[in-house]
C-alpha cells in the first residue's frame, strides 16, 4: 500500500465518486484548469469536461445558490468555496435556503449537496485566509458537517459524503492537505462516526481536523512522562458520534475538547455541556476547553500564538490531571 | 448637426452650457424609470381596451381561441376573488399575514398561461396568480399564511416551486435549475414537448439584491434558458423605484448580454405575447431574457403594512384607471368573444370558489408537534432522534399525570 497526501485523497475520492455517478458535478472558482488554489480538483475537468467540472464566476452566493438549482434538477453538486473566510457571501443559501427547504417542502425536495470548505490556520495566510468559523454551521438544523484528518479519511469521507441526501459542509484541514497517509481499502467508519485513534486511560482528548495531529503529538509527548492520553477524532462535527465520546470519558473520567476556533460559543462548549450531562459521575475533573482566542484571526506572524498547540494541549491535561 | 445614434439624448451644446454634473444629469434623465412605462412600454391594450397592433406579438396573440381567452379572463377574475377572501380571512385572524397580488393579475397571467407544462417556476411569495395558472389549489397557498406550514405543495407535481420569502434567493435557485435543463440537453431540440425554460419571478426591490445580479451573471455566461420575470409594481414596501434603481430595469439585462423588454404588465395580452417569445428564446437555446412587468401594487406590501404612510392616493387612482381586468373585460366584450353571461357565470364560479377557500382554511388542520422533527434531515440523525423522543416523553407526562 502507498501512501498519499490528504489533498491527493480528496481529488482521488471525487474522481470516484464522479465515476460512479454521472450526476455528481463540480462548481467553484478555479476548479477548472487551475485545479483549484490547492489543486484538489486538478485534472478532473480535463477527464470529465467542463460541463461536469465548472469554473464558476467569481460569486459565493451565486455558486451556492446555482447549485441548490442544479440540486433540484437532480444533480449531486459539490462545490468549493476557495477559503474559510469567503463563505459568508453564501451564507444565505446556505442556512436559510439550503438548511431549510427539505424541511419546509415536507421531505418532497431534498438536497444532497456537498459545500467543501479548506478550513483553519497555520499556512501564514493573509487575513480571511485561516478561519474555523464550524460552529456557525453545527449550530444550523438541516445541516451536516463533518471533517476529515487523515488521506484515509479524505478520500473514504468525501465520497460518502457526496452520496449523503442531506446536505453536507465538509470541512479540510488546509494545513494537512500535505500530510502524508495510507488509505484502506474500505471505510471502517460511517461518515458520522467519531475514531479513536490513540488509546490512552488517563485522561480523553477531542479533535477533529486540523488539530487531531497536534492532539497525537501531545498524546505521544505525555506518553513520554508516563500519562496516557486517549485521543479521539470527531470526524463528524454534526450530528456529534456522543457514544464514542461518552465511552472514552467514562473510561478516563477526564476530558479535554480542543478546536483551533474560538472558544466562546464554540462546538467544544457543545460537547463539554454534552459530556458533564452524560458522564456527571464518571468525570474526575471539569471539562476544559483549548481553542483558539476570542480575537479575530491575528496577523500570521501572530498565528503561532493563537493556535492551540502541542504545549497548550499538555497544558490542559496537567490542569484536568491536577484536580 | 447629424443625428446621434441614441435619440433623446441632448445635443452636445446644450451640455456645454451647463455645468459638468448637470451635464451628466442631462444625459441621464432619459434613462431614468418613468411613472407611465414610457414609450419602450411593450403595450396591446390601451387602458379603454383599445387593440394596439404589433408587427411582432400579433400573431403570437392571433392564435389564441376565443375560449382560451376567455380562459385568461375567468383566470384574473378567479385569483382576484381568492386573493380579497384571503386577505378577509387575514382581517378575521384566519391567517397571519397575506401577501396580497391586487393589481398584479395580469402579469401573472399572462407570464404563467405562457408556460408549458414542462417548464419550471420559481416564485416570490406573491405569485398566487401563476401558482393558479400551473394548477396549484389555491388552499395550497393558505397553509404557509396561516401557519400551519413553510411550503405546502410538492413542487415537482405542477413545476412549481416553494415560495422564497428572502428577496431574490429564488433568482439563483431557478438559474441552476436552468443550466441543469441546458446539461441535460432539453433546451433546443425544436421538440416542443421536450425543449423547457425556467422563469425566475421577482420584484422592483430584489433587483437591488447582489443575488439578482449574480443570477444574471451565471445565467449569462451558462447560456441558461431562462426568462426573468420583474414585476415592477412601483413599491418595495415603502421604497419606490427611484431609491432601488437609477435606471428603467429592463436595461439591467443589457450589462448582462441578454435582452431586456418593459411590458405594461397590466395588459395580460401584452404580458402573454411577450413572455411567450422570451420563453421561446430560452426554450431554443438562445439563452435568458428579462421582462420588466410595468405594474401597480394597488393594496398593501401585506395585510402588515400601511401604504397611506408613503403614498398619495391620487397615484392610486391614475393606476386604478389603468386595472388590468376592466380593460380586458372591456375588450372582450368590443370583439364579441365575450357576453354579460360568460361575465355573471365567472362572476359566480369567483363566489364559489372564495366560499370553497373559506371553508378549507378554517378547516386546515395544526401539524402535530412531532411534525417539526420529521423532515429535517433525509436520513437518520440520532440528535433529531433523540429530541423527538424527549419532546413525546415531555408531553406523555403531563398525560400521565391528569390520569
Amino acid at each position: 500500500m502507498t501512501e498519499t497526501t490528504l489533498a491527493k485523497s480528496l481529488t482521488s475520492g471525487l474522481r470516484a465518486a464522479m465515476e460512479n455517478d454521472p450526476k455528481v458535478i463540480l462548481c467553484g472558482e478555479d476548479i477548472g484548469k487551475l485545479g483549484g488554489v490547492f489543486r484538489i480538483t486538478e485534472g478532473l475537468q480535463k477527464d470529465f469536461g467542463e460541463d461536469r467540472v465548472m469554473d464558476s464566476p467569481l460569486a459565493e452566493a451565486g455558486i451556492v445558490g446555482t447549485a441548490i438549482g442544479l440540486a433540484l434538477r437532480g444533480y449531486r453538486p459539490v462545490v468549493e468555496i476557495q477559503f474559510d473566510g469567503f463563505v459568508y457571501p453564501a451564507f444565505d443559501h446556505i442556512v436559510s435556503q439550503v438548511a431549510k427547504m427539505p424541511s419546509r417542502s415536507g421531505s418532497r425536495i431534498h438536497l444532497p449537496m456537498v459545500i467543501r470548505i479548506p478550513v483553519g490556520g497555520g499556512i501564514g495566510a493573509v487575513e480571511h485566509h485561516s478561519e474555523s468559523n464550524e460552529a456557525y454551521f453545527t449550530h444550523t438544523a438541516g445541516l451536516r458537517v463533518v471533517s476529515p484528518s487523515t488521506p484515509h479519511d479524505g478520500y473514504w469521507m468525501i465520497q460518502e459524503a457526496i452520496a449523503t441526501d442531506d446536505p453536507v459542509i465538509f470541512y479540510e484541514p488546509k494545513r494537512r492537505y500535505w500530510d502524508k497517509g495510507e488509505i484502506g481499502d474500505a471505510p471502517d467508519l460511517g461518515l458520522h462516526d467519531a475514531r479513536v485513534c490513540r488509546e490512552g486511560t488517563d485522561a480523553t482528548v477531542l479533535a477533529y481536523g486540523p488539530m487531531v495531529k497536534t492532539c497525537l503529538q501531545a498524546a505521544e509527548a505525555a506518553a513520554e512522562e508516563g500519562t496516557s492520553v486517549e485521543v479521539v477524532d470527531l470526524r463528524s462535527l454534526s450530528p456529534l458520534d456522543l457514544d464514542t465520546i461518552t465511552g472514552s470519558v467514562e473510561k478516563t473520567g477526564r476530558c479535554i475538547v480542543v478546536h483551533e476556533a474560538p472558544v466562546f460559543g464554540g462546538l467544544g462548549a457543545e460537547i463539554a455541556a454534552e459530556v458533564q450531562a452524560r458522564c456527571f459521575y464518571h468525570l474526575e475533573s471539569p471539562v476544559l476547553r483549548v481553542g483558539g482566542y476570542d480575537v479575530p484571526y491575528p496577523p500570521s506572524r501572530l498565528e503561532e500564538e493563537f493556535l492551540p498547540d502541542l504545549d497548550r494541549v499538555l497544558d490542559a491535561v496537567d490542569r484536568s490531571l491536577a484536580y | 448637426m447629424s443625428e446621434t445614434d441614441a435619440p433623446g439624448l441632448p445635443e452636445p451644446q446644450d451640455l456645454r452650457a451647463v455645468s459638468a454634473s448637470e451635464g451628466l444629469e442631462l444625459l441621464m434623465a432619459p434613462q431614468r424609470a418613468v411613472h407611465d412605462g414610457g414609450p419602450e412600454m411593450i403595450q396591446l391594450l390601451t387602458p379603454e381596451g383599445q387593440r394596439v397592433p404589433s408587427s411582432r406579438l400579433d400573431a403570437i396573440v392571433d392564435e389564441l381561441t376565443d375560449e382560451e381567452l376567455r380562459g385568461f379572463y375567468r383566470d384574473l377574475v378567479l385569483i382576484r376573488r381568492v386573493d380579497a377572501e384571503a386577505t378577509a380571512l387575514q382581517r378575521q385572524g384566519e391567517l397571519g399575514i397575506w401577501a396580497s397580488l391586487l393589481g398584479q393579475e395580469a402579469a401573472q397571467v399572462g407570464s404563467g398561461r405562457a408556460l408549458r407544462p414542462q417548464d419550471y417556476a420559481f416564485p416570490t411569495y406573491r405569485e398566487h396568480g401563476v401558482a393558479w395558472c400551473r394548477g396549484l389549489d389555491p388552499l395550497n397557498l393558505l397553509g404557509l399564511f396561516r401557519g400551519v406550514t413553510h411550503g405546502g405543495w410538492d413542487p415537482n407535481e405542477h413545476n412549481f416551486h416553494l415560495y422564497t420569502i428572502v428577496i431574490g434567493a429564488q433568482t439563483l435557485h431557478a438559474t441552476g435549475y436552468a443550466m441543469g435543463v441546458a446539461k441535460d440537453g432539453d433546451v433546443g431540440t425544436g421538440d416542443p414537448d421536450r425543449d423547457m425554460a425556467v422563469i425566475a419571478y421577482f420584484g422592483d426591490g430584489a433587483t437591488s439584491q447582489g443575488d439578482v445580479s449574480e443570477s444574471f451573471g451565471f445565467a449569462g455566461v451558462h447560456n441558461a434558458p431562462i426568462v426573468f420575470f420583474c414585476q415592477n409594481n412601483q413599491w418595495a414596501i415603502s421604497e419606490p423605484n427611484y431609491r432601488q434603481t437609477r435606471v428603467p430595469l429592463y436595461k439591467r439585462a443589457s450589462g448582462f448580454g441578454f435582452p431586456g423588454l418593459r411590458v405594461d404588465g397590466n395588459d395580460v395580452l401584452a404580458v402573454y405575447a411577450v413572455t411567450h417569445l422570451a420563453l421561446d428564446h430560452a426554450r431554443s437555446g438562445q439563452g435568458p431574457v428579462l421582462v420588466e412587468a410595468f405594474t401597480y401594487r394597488m393594496g398593501a406590501h401585506t395585510t402588515s403594512d400601511d401604504p397611506t404612510k408613503y403614498r398619495v392616493s391620487a397615484e392610486v387612482e391614475v393606476w386604478k384607471h389603468r386595472d388590468p381586468i376592466l380593460r380586458f373585460k372591456a375588450w372582450l366584450a368590443h370583439e364579441g368573444k365575450a357576453d354579460g353571461e360568460f361575465f355573471d357565470q365567472v362572476d359566480r364560479e369567483a363566489e364559489q370558489l372564495a366560499t370553497r377557500v373559506r371553508e378549507g382554511c378554517l378547516a386546515m388542520p395544526d401539524p402535530a408537534g412531532t411534525e417539526m422533527f420529521d423532515h429535517v434531515y433525509v436520513e437518520p440523525h440520532p440528535l433529531i432522534d433523540k429530541e423527538r423522543a424527549e419532546f413525546l416523553a415531555y408531553h406523555a407526562s403531563f398525560e400521565e399525570a391528569h390520569s
